[in-house]
Order: C-alpha cells, then structure tokens, then sequence
C-alpha cells in the first residue's frame, strides 16, 4: 500500500500531509506537522500521554490510524492558548501545581477540555472518572483534580460575566 | 469477614547530597543588556523544580524581582560543571553555587551603580523591585534595566558573577570508621492509615500524616507537592508495583502498563502535610534536600498499619492481597495448633 496525502483540520487550520500506511495519528502529529505537545508514553493505549481531541472527543491518539480520521477536526494543546494566553484549565495546573515532569501534562489538560466542554460543573468524582485513562508519575493525582475542579469554577465564572 | 483499620508510624532520616571524590555544582550569573540575570548552570530539571528555586536564590542575593532571572540549563557539555540532579542534592549544591555567583554579580551591580549615580556603593540597596537607591534618598536611584545598558555602552563593566559549592571528599578514619558524609540531614516521619479486607487480602490506604523537617523551605508549595508525590509513589511501591512478581524467573514480568500496576486517581489517600522548618547552617537559605526521602517513610509505615490492622507482618514488596491473605491463613494455622 503506498503513502498517501491525509487532509485534517489541526487546531482550527487546514494541514496536508503525507502518511506512511498505518502510520498512526500520533506519530503524524509530532513528525509530520511538528506538534509535540501530544507524548508518546506507552504507544498501547494504556498512559493517556499522547491524548488529543478528535472531533471533540478525547482520544489516545497513538491507537488512532491516521487514514481512519482523514477530514477530521483535531484539537491538541497546542491549539489550547490563545496567542500567548493560557486557559482556564492551563492556568489552574500552574496555580495549582499540577505539573512537575509535565510528561502527562498535556494529555490530562486534554481530557480536562473535553471533560469540561460536556460537562461544566463536574463532581470530584467525574474529574476522576475522566482523567482514570491517564497515568501521572510524579503529582500524586491530587494536584491535577484540584486543577480541573478550579478550572471548572473559573470557567463558569467567567460565563456568568460575561 | 470484616474490613479492619490499622495506623503505622515510620520515620527517616535522609542525607543531603554525597561524598565519594568531592561533590561540586558550579553557577555563573551575567547580565545582559536589558537587565536579565541569566543564571547558566548544567543542573537538569526533571520536573522537580530546580530552575525555579535557583531563580528564587538568585533573586534574593541580587535584590532583583524574579522576572529579571532567567536560568539556562541548556547544554551540559557548554555549561558551568554540575555533577547532577540526584542524591537530593540540586537545591543545597546548586542553590549554594547560585547564591555565591550571584553575590558576585550584585557587587560589580552596586559598583556600575555607584559609578553611574556618583555615590558610594556602600550606601546603595535594593528593594526587590528592580531599582537600585541611595539609602535614605530613595528619589536618587536607577533601575536595574537602564543600569545593565550603561554598565555595557557608557562603563565597559561586566555585571558577572562565578559561583561554585563544593562538598569536599572525606574518607573515613580507618580505626573508628568515623567521615563526614553528606552535608546535612533531613528528617521524617509518616503514619498511615489502613483498611485491610480480611476475605479478599486488598490493602487500601485511606489517610497519610507527613511531618517534614526539611531545614528553610524555599518554596514550601513545591516542597508540599514534593512531599504528596513522593508519598504517592511509596505508597505505590508498597502496594502495587513490582518488575519481578515471580523472581527470579522473568518470563512473567510485566512489559507495560497492563501488567505493571499503579494506583490510578481514585486510589489516593488524603494526606496531609506538615514542613517545619529549622534552618540548615549550610545549606543555601538554610534548606536541606527532599527528593528522594519523601517516597521512604510511607512504605514501612504502610507494612506497620497493615500489622496492626490484622496482625500480618509484611517483609517483601509489594504487601499484595495474596500475601496479606497468606498471611493471615498462617495466623489462623497458628491459633489452631
Ligand atoms: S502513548 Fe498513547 S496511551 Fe500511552
Ligand atoms: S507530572 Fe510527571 S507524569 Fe505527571
């Protein structure tokens, strides 16, 4: 089977690129397009390191064969901040101290995203149930809940003055 | 069948830092321009926070906000000698080399700065805000930005500064065995507090109490988090992971995640946290090194609370419900002989 030309819609811009068969949706994001925001922990499905937003839903972008999205909407954190302005969920993980290696970093604010997109007022519960795909070596996890539930206030905050 | 609470106490006492032949970190301190103290250093941060403490030490002895401190760890093969960020040794050897480079660089900033306003350099302090003034006249001053482009282009000065901390080698007396080791010791101490599940053997782990004495706590957030992520580890250790389940033969072993387990963000404790600080008389600001302790005392601590939860003592890792099962089948072969 030869390469061939995938089309995606990546952080709101339309990008080409040519995929190797099979070449999976990660790999295309860091060595075709050059986003490395996406982490490749695992490459089984089993870290949430590489996580991306495909069609709004969280996906570990390293199970994802690339052909199988082709005219997709793909969100990585790279599309998170607007110009050099952090998010919600970016800017409670600093105050909050949810990163230290930050090798999980960008896949947990991923499935904060979509967590919140869905649903803006979770429970302790939900913001674990959402992040449980995603492995942290370094925070003790406590961190990163504090970090989404703030998130989630300051979003909603946010939405009331608005 | 019943779910049985237990609470184990474990302490430690950590060393800062080693010894074998000698233990220098280097630091030198330039300003550029525009006024930004680049501090060049070969400490790596791995997530544990060293750029943002030696920012913090340079900032202090230079009397300068930290957003004029930028630390370049770029290039270890270019950059001032480090010997690594291990042995809980980066906030006490690095600090110290940042705290000397950059009291070097504040004296050739208070000259350019005498120079430039025609005063004594003696009687010039700063305020952390980015000026530098005349004691007392506080309206006579300049701003560090403005002096940075005259000590360049007007005064033909290098605001630098070289730093080095050198913990010396020390070899033992061969009669009583006596060195000086490390440089300072912290120490601490974890309960824990359990629930054992005498029918299926499953340790959890509801509570952790961690009492820190950790010298000057330069960053008491981080070293908090230090703490919590250290004892998340211990306690993941002491209950789940493991390489060899079968050792020694590795045929089963577990290759990846699937196999190799960890607890997941609904299996934490609720801990709490507790940093005293009694300041270190050598270390940089008075602090100690954390690192590696705070995975340590959790672990026995873990052991002693499922002993006294159900009477099993546990001597191998990790306390698996198979092994508190087997455990408490030997209590009951016990009571019946
Ligand atoms: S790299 Fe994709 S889940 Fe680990
Ligand atoms: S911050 Fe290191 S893995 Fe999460």
């Amino acid at each position: 089977m030869p390469s061939q030309i995938v089309s995606l819609v990546v952080n709101g811009e339309h990008r080409e690129f040519i995929a190797a068969p099979g070449a999976t949706l990660l790999a295309c994001l860091r060595e075709s397009l050059g986003l490395t925001a996406a982490k490749r922990g695992c490459a089984q499905g089993a870290c949430g390191s590489c996580t991306v937003l495909v069609d709004g839903r969280p996906e570990a972008s390293c199970l994802v064969a690339v052909e199988t999205v082709a005219g997709g909407s793909v969100r990585t954190l790279e599309g998170v901040a607007t110009g050099g302005d952090l998010d919600e969920v970016q800017s409670a993980f600093v105050d909050c101290f949810a990163t230290q290696c930050g090798f999980c970093t960008s896949g947990m604010i991923m499935v904060a995203e979509a967590l919140l997109d869905r649903n803006p007022d979770p429970s302790e519960e939900d913001v674990i149930e959402a992040i449980s795909g995603n492995v942290c070596r370094c925070t003790g996890y406590r961190p990163i809940v504090q970090a989404v539930l703030e998130a989630a206030a300051r979003r909603r905050e946010e939405a009331v003055t608005r | 069948m019943a779910k049985l609470r237990g609470r184990g106490y474990a302490s430690v006492n950590y060393p800062t830092g080693m010894n074998l032949g000698g233990d220098p970190s280097q630091a030198l301190v330039h300003a550029t321009t525009t006024g930004t103290f680049v501090i060049s250093l070969s400490s790596v941060d791995l997530g544990q926070g060293i750029k943002t403490i030696a920012a913090q030490c340079a900032a202090e002895t230079l009397g300068l906000p930290m957003e004029n401190i930028l630390v370049d760890t770029a290039d270890t093969d270019t950059g001032p000698h480090c010997m690594g960020t291990f042995a809980s040794r980066g906030t006490h050897r690095v600090g110290n080399a940042v705290i000397m480079a950059a009291a070097e660089a504040r004296g050739v900033m208070l000259e350019v700065a005498a120079e430039e306003l025609e005063v004594d350099a003696a009687d010039l302090e700063t305020d952390g805000t980015g000026y530098i003034a005349v004691k007392g006249a506080q309206d006579k001053r300049v701003h560090i930005t403005d002096l940075a482009l005259a000590a360049h282009f007007k005064h033909g000065r290098t605001i630098s500064g070289r730093g080095i901390y050198l913990k010396e080698p020390s070899v033992p007396v061969p009669e009583t065995g006596e060195m000086d080791p490390d440089s300072c010791q912290a120490h601490a101490c974890t309960v824990a507090v359990v629930e054992v599940d005498d029918e299926t053997g499953v340790v959890e782990v509801l509570e952790l109490f961690n009492a820190y004495e950790i010298g000057r706590a330069l960053n008491p957030a981080m070293a908090t988090q230090q703490v919590e992520g250290g004892a998340w580890m211990g306690l993941s250790h002491a209950l789940f992971e493991t390489t060899e389940p079968y050792y020694p033969a590795r045929d089963h072993g577990p290759r990846d995640f699937a196999g190799y387990l960890m607890p997941g963000p609904a299996d934490l404790p609720v801990q709490h946290s507790l940093l005293l600080e009694r300041p270190s008389a050598n270390g940089p600001y008075g602090a100690k090194g954390i690192g590696e302790m705070t995975a340590n005392a959790p672990i026995p601590a873990i052991a002693n609370a499922i002993f006294d939860a159900c009477g099993v003592r546990l001597t191998s890792m990790p306390f698996t419900p198979e092994r508190v099962l087997r455990g408490l089948d030997a209590l009951k072969t016990e009571e019946t002989c």
